[in-house]
This record gives C-alpha cells, structure tokens and sequence, in this order.
C-alpha cells in the first residue's frame, strides 16, 4: 500500500457506513469482512471501510432490525455470520437512498453552481 | 437482553475470521504471510476498542461502564490501603464532626415546636426583663400568676393565650418515689397548641378553675410508655404526685414533648392544683413571684408589632392591678414602669439555645473548616496519584479508552471514596452526637434531645459528601485530561511536565497551612480560656465541699419549726465523725441570687443578702478580714447583725471603720425592713459565676434571725475523706432520724465545674478540630513534599552527581517545606483574627487577637510541618544518581 494509493481513499462520512452495507446487502447476505471487501470494490477502492467501525456499524443495524444474522458457509467452507437485509431494512434503504440522493445533489449545486446555467 | 448477548455471542471469533480472510486477501496479492498478517491487523484496527464500541451499541452502557468503574476503582482502592484509609478516615472525621454539630444545631435551633401554626406563637414577657424585681423562678422572661389572670381576662390581641412553667414533681410513694420533670398548665394550652391527645383527653378551661382541687394528671407519651408499659387501659388509673393520688385523664402524642427545647415533660398538671398538691403554696396569688411563662397565637392577620403596640398600652391597666405590697415605694417605682410586649416563641423556649447557639454556631464554622482542610487534602491526595498514575492513563488511552471514560473514572472512585466516608461518617455523627450531649448534660439538668435521623441532616450529609467528592473527583479528572498520552508514556512516569498541578497543589497546601493555623489559633484561645477559668480564685476553696439538700415538709413540721428542725439536722450532720465542718446558707455558691435594697449610714444601694449559721466562712475557707464570725450567742432574738464583704464596706463605707456601722434594709413581702449591725468583714468571693469581673457587695446574717423559713435546708460539709463516703454517713445519719426527710447531694466542685461546661466543651472541641486540622494538613504538607521530590529526582541525581551533599539535598527539600509553611502561616496569621472576633463573647481572660497566641500557634505548626518534611527529606538524599539519571 504506498502513500500515493492512500492519498486517492476517502474516509466514509458519518452514517453513511450504514446506507452503504444496507445496499451491499440487497445483493444477498454477506459475512463481515466480504461486505467490507464489497464496499471497497465497488468504489474502486476509493472509499475505505473504516473496519474498525464496521462492527458497531452492524449492530446498530441488527438493534434497529433493518438486518439479521443467520449461521452460514462462508466461501472457503468456513462456518461464518451471515448478515442479511430485512423488510424493514429494505425500506428503510430507499429511503435512505432518496435522502442521499437530495443531500448529494443539493451539496453539488452548491459546489458547482455554474454546471447547471445554461453557459 | 437475551437477544443482545445471541447478537454479540461469537464476536471475536468473527473478527478474527474477518482478520484471517483479509490476511488470505493480502497473501493472494503477494505478500508474505507474516506481512499480509500484520497489514490485516493494523488495517482492522484495535480488536478491543472495535468489540467494546460492537457491545456499547447493545448496552445501557452508562449502567455498565458505572458498574465496571466501581468494580475497577474498588480494587484500585483495595490495591493502596494506605491512601484508603487515609482518605476514607479524613473524609468520615470531617464529615461526621460536621452532621454531629449540624444535628445539634438542628435540635436545639432549627426546629418548630410541633404544635398548630408555629409561626404564630408568641411568648409574652416584661418589656426589657423584671430588673431583678421581686423573686424569680429563672430568667426574666417570666411573669406572676396574678398578672397571667391579668392577661387572660384583658388581652384581645392574642387567640387562645395560655400559661405553663415547668416544674419538679415527685411521683410514687415509699421507696418507688423518684423526681420527675412536670408542668403547671392553665386549662387552655392544649387546646390552644391543637394538640390531640394520644389516649383520653387533655385538661380544659373547664378543669383549670381556681380551687379545683386535683382534676386529672395528662401524661407525656415516654412516660406512658416507660412507666407503664404503654398500658391500654391507663386513662382512669390514679398517679401518686406529691403524694396526691391524682386521675390519669389522658397521654400526650409522641411528638409532643413540651414547650421547652432539652427538656422533655413528664407529667402535666393544671395551676389550680397547686393549693391542693402543696398546702403551703400560695404561688397562684403571690405578686412578687415571678414563675410562669404566658404564650399565645397571633390572631390572624395581626403582626408581631401590632400586637405588641397593642399590649404595650393594654397591660398599664394590668400591672396595676398586680400591684405587689410589702415593697418600699421606691422599688414599687419599678414595677409600675413594667409593660408587657411579645415575642416569637415557635422554636419553643430554650436556656439551651440561648447559652449554646453561639458555640454551636461557631463550632459549626471549626467544623466547617475542617470539612475544607479535608477535601483539600483528599484532592492533593487524588493529585499525587494521578499523577502517579499518569503512566497507567496514557497506556489506557493510548489502548483506545476514551477521555470521557477516564474522567468518569476518576469520578467513579471519588464517589467510592465519598460514599465510604459518608457512612463512615454518619456512624461516627451518631457517636460524636452523643458524646456532645453527655458533654453537655449535667446532673441537674437531665438533656433530653430529639436527634432521631430527620431529612434534613441526612440532606446535608449527602450535600457536603457529594460536593466533596465533585470536587476532588474534577481536579484529577481534569488532569490526566490536559496530559498527552505520549508524552506521558515516553517520560514513563510522573514528570516535570505537569508544573501546572505542581501549582495547583502548592496552593492547596498553602491554604490547608492557612486554615489549621486559624483552627489552631482557635483552640489555643478557648483552651487557654478554660484554663483561665479553672484557674479562677472564687474566694473560697471548692474542693472537699459536699452540698445537702434537705426536705421535710412531709413531717408534719409547723412553721413556727422549721427553723429548729433545719438547726436539729445541721446538728446531727456536724455529730458525723467524718464531717469537719458543716454550716447552713440560704445562698449557695453561684445559685440563685438574693438582693435587698439597703441604707449605711445615709449612703443608698443594693446588697446581696445570705442568711448562714456559724462556720459558714470556716468551712468555705473565705478568710476574715476583720471582727468576728456568727456563733451560737447570735438568736433570734438577740440583736440583728452582719458579717459583710470588702467589697460591701468598699461601696457603703468608703475608708470607716466598718464594725459596728448599721444596715438598714428595704421591706419586701415575708422581709420586713430591719437594722443589722455590721460585726465583722469578710474577704470578697465571686457571688454569680467565675467569669464575674468584680464582687458585689455581699452581706451575711446568722441564720438563726432568717426572717422566712421554709421547710427545707441546705447544708454545706467539709471533709477530707472522699465525698461519696460522706454522703453515705450523712444520708445514714439524716434518715434513721426521720425517713420522711427527702435528701439530695451535689458535690460543690462538680457544680461549678458543671457551670463551665460550654467552655470546656468549647475547648475540648476546639483543641481535638485544631489537632485534626493540623493532622490533616501535615498530611497534605507530607504529599506534596513527597511528590515534588519524586519530580524533582533527577534532578536531585544530577546534583549528588555533580557533588552536591546530602545536606545541601536536605536543605533544598527542607526549604520548599519552609517556603510552603511560611506563606501558609503568613495567610493564616492574616485571616485569624478576622476569624477568632466573632468569638469574643465567648473567651475568659484572653483578647482574640492576643499576639501570643498567634505566634505560638505559628510557631507550633512551623515545627510540626518541619518535622512532617524530614521524611520526605531523608528520602530525598537516599536517591542513587546512577539510578536516577537513568531512568530520565
């Protein structure tokens, strides 16, 4: 890992560690380090999980039931926590994704206002 | 819960999959095993932080987080015993002084009597006090019957008036007699108070006429229940008082104790009793009698001053309906300017609170200070250890304990320690409560004070430790706040770089030094104010002296003999072998007072009057100055004469010759005027107390021509054999003589000893808060010396390196001492006497601010604090500089 590969990772914003493992786990149920792994692959390593804080992350989710935990093999035949999306979770993610999505596209109005004149 | 620990069950074993996955991860992009091992690791972060911040997510963590705290900081507090013990003592001694004299305050001060709108009662007195007119039953705030009848027909600006006085009543007969403390009661005051009764019924208007002979006895509710086991049936049973069998009508609520404050009520009986209980007494009609205390409610809507105003023009009319005869027209001049005002009395009456408020006040105010010293000194403590431990904090943070944690922490095991100190201390307020009222109690005024727990010492105990421990938990808390982790870790130790605290602290022991040094000047005052006091020469010599009480109005003796009878006794106690000397007296030492108004030779005033037999001046040992005492030729009808005092000749007779001179005395009711010749001078003795400044003039006269004898007489006995002993004889003696003679002793030294007691509680007290305030302060002197010389080791190895001496070590460390201690003793020294003014009242023959004191109390905390530093000192000069330097 040099200095330069560094400089291109973001640090995730605050809560939005969860909306992103919400949305790893439409695909189907993950064990931890895969849905870390997916996070970081579907940026194209730019966004770095903060693994310290994908635990707590999880059982913030679990507490709030968005997500469950079911006994599961993992690939390499491994017996693991498989974490899966709820009804609740389901909901709950697209409504977070259209908050996101306004949130996103307001800060890049501000940012960028010139993109949208018509000059 | 139950799904939280599922949730959480298998957490490691999950991360540490996780670290192996991302492990496999690095190996296939080629690293080494042991590379692509630690890169996992240090990708994922501290395990323990990430499975405790997973957990916190499921907890009521606080809840947790304060259990483990107080698991944690009870075995930190289990680990140094010795600052344990130190803190947790220092913090129960402060603590429990201050309930113990809170409790007191409480008792005797704070708290309303617990009768109907308290707020409203109000005692009525003499504008200004009787002056000492006519004959008082106690202080001045009392009143006659006569002139209660008065008030209770005339007064309008008062709902249900009343009148009561406590008084000594024997219950029993034979053998099971005993003395218990009663009241006369008029017929309105329970009514008036709207206190319902526990059993029966209280007495009424309807009970409390005159001759109503013996209508019923209410009974206090201890005494229902100590005397009669809390007997069910008890209304209606007869109670032999004065050996009058009287009906029980009814029992008091618990709550009910009586009127005045310390002194709880047995028995209550109504005035109009009096004539029947006692055939003699003729109180109720006496208008020179001063005995009754009269109080009422304030109507509603009527202010204390309206009331006032109001009785102030009412009683004219009242005092001149009272008029008391026998008096010269000068002395009744007196009595006509007498007019009635009223004053609050819903704390109840009080000769506690009037002759202990001040001490107790002040000594709340020790206390105080001592409470100070002692968190002062349990933060210095906390100081030093955090300090100490600020290694421990660093490695903790640096292992991801958050700031907030240690903070709470540091709080937690505050709180541990006030909590410990707290209960220790209600324990020991409990043992310092009793011991201040044994301390106070005397034989001849049995204390009785309410000192159940109540919520408001409870509230107070909780203030002062919650407050104590806030404060001293904050200062290290904030400490190991400010420190950064790395330094802290690098320096591996308590380093040079906290000379902030170092500050802090040198100025929490300045201000202990300060404190103790006011404290010790403190105790040094009222101890050498008592010493004073027992130094005192009352002009006669106390010891060996035994006082007998003597009754005998149950004989059947007449009046015409009461004289004889006393004679005959006197007689028969002289006869004991062991009794050296024995005279009677109507005035005992510092008991009571007798005046009469007197004329020598043209010059007019007033002199104290004793009626003594022969070998009265022998057996108090007061020398003669000059003619002869009393003896058995002086009768009464031989010609009236008189022994008087220096100070007597000094006020009537200037530079005559006194002997021979005669003394015309004033008439008073049962004291016609007479014409006494003066046959001899006898050298002042102090007549109302030791802290008299001069001598009144006093004048004696033989006994045997004592114009009103009553059935009873007290004689003085001097012996050298032990006066237990003594009493025995004489008691042997009195009774096979006559079993109907009633007998009590007072031992005189004891007695006036007894009249000492709030200096001497003053000085007991004082001296062991200043000896505990200096403990304390030496304590915190201790650490912090022991602390900057830790600081300063290498320092101090650097020196020794370059050939510094161990003398040259020690002066350096004995000077930091010095420099503390000064300033301290200088604050102090400033602050003292600010402090010790308020206490002048109080101090016997020493001025507050009295130099010598200040300075020897400087002089002894500076030595004391010298030696408090010597060990630190020696320790100091046993630092290996090799040592030293290398662990810098």
């Amino acid at each position: 890992m040099s200095t330069k590969e560094e400089k291109n990772r973001i640090e995730l914003l605050q809560g939005t560690l969860d909306l992103l493992i919400l949305r790893t786990l439409l695909l189907g149920p993950a064990h931890g380090h895969a849905i870390a792994k997916a996070i970081e692959f579907r940026s194209d390593d730019v966004l770095q999980v903060e693994q310290g804080s994908l635990y707590p992350a999880l059982h913030r989710l679990l507490k709030r039931r968005w997500i469950s935990v079911e006994e599961g093999t993992s690939e390499n035949n491994r017996r693991a926590k498989f974490y899966q999306l709820t009804t609740l979770g389901r909901t709950q993610l697209a409504l977070e994704t259209s908050k996101w999505d306004k949130l996103t596209a307001a800060i890049g109005r501000i940012l960028r206002p010139t993109e949208e004149g018509p000059s | 819960m139950k799904r939280r620990e599922r949730m959480l069950r298998g957490l490691d074993q999950e991360i540490r999959d996780h670290i192996e996955m991302a492990t496999q991860d690095n190996i296939d992009r080629g690293m080494s095993p042991e590379e692509a091992h630690y890169a996992a690791v240090r990708k994922f972060g501290n395990v323990t932080r990430v499975q405790e911040d997973t957990r916190e997510v499921w907890s009521f963590t606080w809840f947790e987080n304060a259990l483990q705290d107080v698991r944690f900081g009870l075995r930190k507090l289990r680990k140094s015993p010795g600052f344990t013990i130190v803190a947790v003592l220092t913090l129960a001694l402060g603590i429990g002084a201050n309930t113990a004299i809170f409790h007191l305050i409480d008792a005797v001060r704070l708290r309303s009597l617990p009768v109907r709108d308290p707020q409203s009662l109000v005692s009525l007195q003499i504008k200004g006090g009787n002056h000492g007119f006519g004959i008082n039953a106690g202080d001045e705030s009392l009143l006659t019957y006569p002139l209660w009848e008065q008030i209770r027909d005339h007064q309008t600006s008062l709902s249900g008036a009343f009148a009561w006085e406590s008084w000594d009543f024997n219950v029993g007969l034979g053998a099971q007699k005993k003395s218990v403390i009663g009241l006369w009661v008029s017929g309105e005051m329970f009514r008036s108070l709207g206190i319902l009764p526990e059993k029966g019924r209280f007495l009424t208007t309807e009970d409390d006429r005159a001759g109503c002979g013996t209508p019923g006895v209410v009974l206090s509710y201890a005494f229902w229940r100590t005397q009669f086991g809390s007997d069910e049936s008890i209304v209606g049973q007869k109670l032999i008082v004065d050996s009058h069998p009287i009906e029980i009508i009814g029992v008091a609520p618990a709550k009910f104790t009586g009127l005045e404050i310390g002194k709880a009520f047995d028995i209550a009986v109504p005035f109009c009793s009096g004539p029947a209980l006692n055939s003699k007494d003729t109180n109720l009609s006496r208008r020179e009698f001063f005995w009754v205390l009269v109080m009422g409610h304030l109507k509603s809507g009527v202010t204390l001053a309206h009331a006032s105003a109001e009785l102030e023009t009412l009683s004219r009319g009242m005092i001149e309906a009272t008029v008391p005869s026998g008096y010269s027209e000068d002395a009744l001049k007196t009595y006509h300017d007498f007019r009635l005002t009223t004053l609050p009395a819903g704390g109840g009456i009080s000769n506690l609170r009037q002759s202990y408020s001040a001490s107790l006040w002040l000594l709340l105010g020790i206390t105080g200070l001592v409470l100070l010293i002692a968190c002062a000194n349990i933060a210095n403590l906390m100081l030093v250890r955090s300090s100490v431990r600020g290694r421990e904090m660093a490695v903790r943070l640096a292992l991801g304990a958050s700031y907030w944690r240690l903070a709470t922490q540091m709080i937690t095991e505050s709180l541990l320690l006030a909590g410990t100190g707290a209960a220790l201390g209600l324990v020991l307020a409990k043992v310092f409560s009793h011991t201040l009222i044994s301390l106070i109690r005397t034989e001849g005024d049995r204390l009785q004070l309410d000192l159940s727990l109540d919520w408001r010492v409870l509230l107070f105990v909780s203030a002062v430790a919650i407050t104590t421990s806030v404060v001293f938990g904050l200062a290290p808390a904030f400490e190991s706040l400010r420190k950064e982790p790395v330094d802290a870790l690098k320096s591996g130790g308590p380093k040079t770089g906290s000379r902030q605290s170092h500050a802090f602290q040198r100025v929490l022991v300045v201000s202990q030094i300060a404190i103790s040094l006011v404290l010790l000047v403190g105790a040094f005052l009222f101890v050498l104010s008592f010493w004073n006091l027992t130094k005192v020469d009352p002009g006669f010599r106390q010891d060996g002296v035994l006082i007998a009480y003597m009754g005998f109005d149950k004989m059947g003796v007449t009046p015409e003999h009461y004289d004889d009878t006393a004679r005959q006794l006197l007689a028969q106690i002289r006869s004991i072998p062991l009794v050296e000397s024995a005279a009677t007296s109507t005035h005992l030492p510092f008991n009571g007072s007798w005046t009469s108004g007197v004329d020598v030779g043209g010059v007019q005033g007033q002199s104290k009057f004793s009626w003594v037999s022969p070998g009265y001046l022998r057996t108090l040992q007061i020398p003669l100055a000059a003619g002869r005492d009393f003896n058995d030729r002086d009768t009464a009808t031989s010609p009236r004469v008189a022994i008087v005092s220096q100070s007597f000749v000094h006020k009537f007779l200037g530079a005559h010759d006194p002997i021979g001179k005669v003394i015309r005395t004033a008439p008073e009711p049962d004291y016609p005027a007479a014409v006494y010749e003066i046959i001899g001078v006898a050298k002042d003795t102090k007549y109302t107390g030791l802290r008299e400044e001069t001598p009144p003039a006093e004048a004696y006269a033989p006994s045997t021509q004592f114009p009103a004898p009553g059935p009873d007489t007290a004689v003085l006995i001097r012996s050298s054999a032990p006066l237990s002993a003594v009493s025995a004889a004489v008691r042997d003696k009195v009774t096979s003589a006559s079993s109907e003679i009633d007998i009590e002793f007072v031992v005189l030294k004891k007695s006036i000893e007894d009249r000492m007691i709030r200096e001497r509680l003053l000085a007991l007290l004082s001296g062991s808060f200043g000896f505990l305030a200096l403990i304390l302060a030496m304590i915190g002197l201790y650490g912090v010396i022991s602390y900057i010389v830790t600081l300063r080791r290498a320092e101090i190895g650097i020196r020794m390196a370059l050939g510094a001496s161990r003398k040259n070590i020690v002066t350096i460390v004995l000077g930091q001492t010095l420099s503390l201690t000064f300033l301290g003793i200088a604050v102090g020294a400033l602050l003292a006497p600010l402090a010790t003014r308020g206490a002048a009242a109080l101090l016997y023959g020493i001025r507050p601010q009295d130099p010598f004191t200040l300075v020897a109390a400087s002089v002894f905390l500076g030595s004391v604090a010298l030696c408090a530093s010597v060990i630190p000192a020696r320790r100091a000069t046993l630092v290996d500089p090799m040592i030293a330097l290398r662990y810098e």
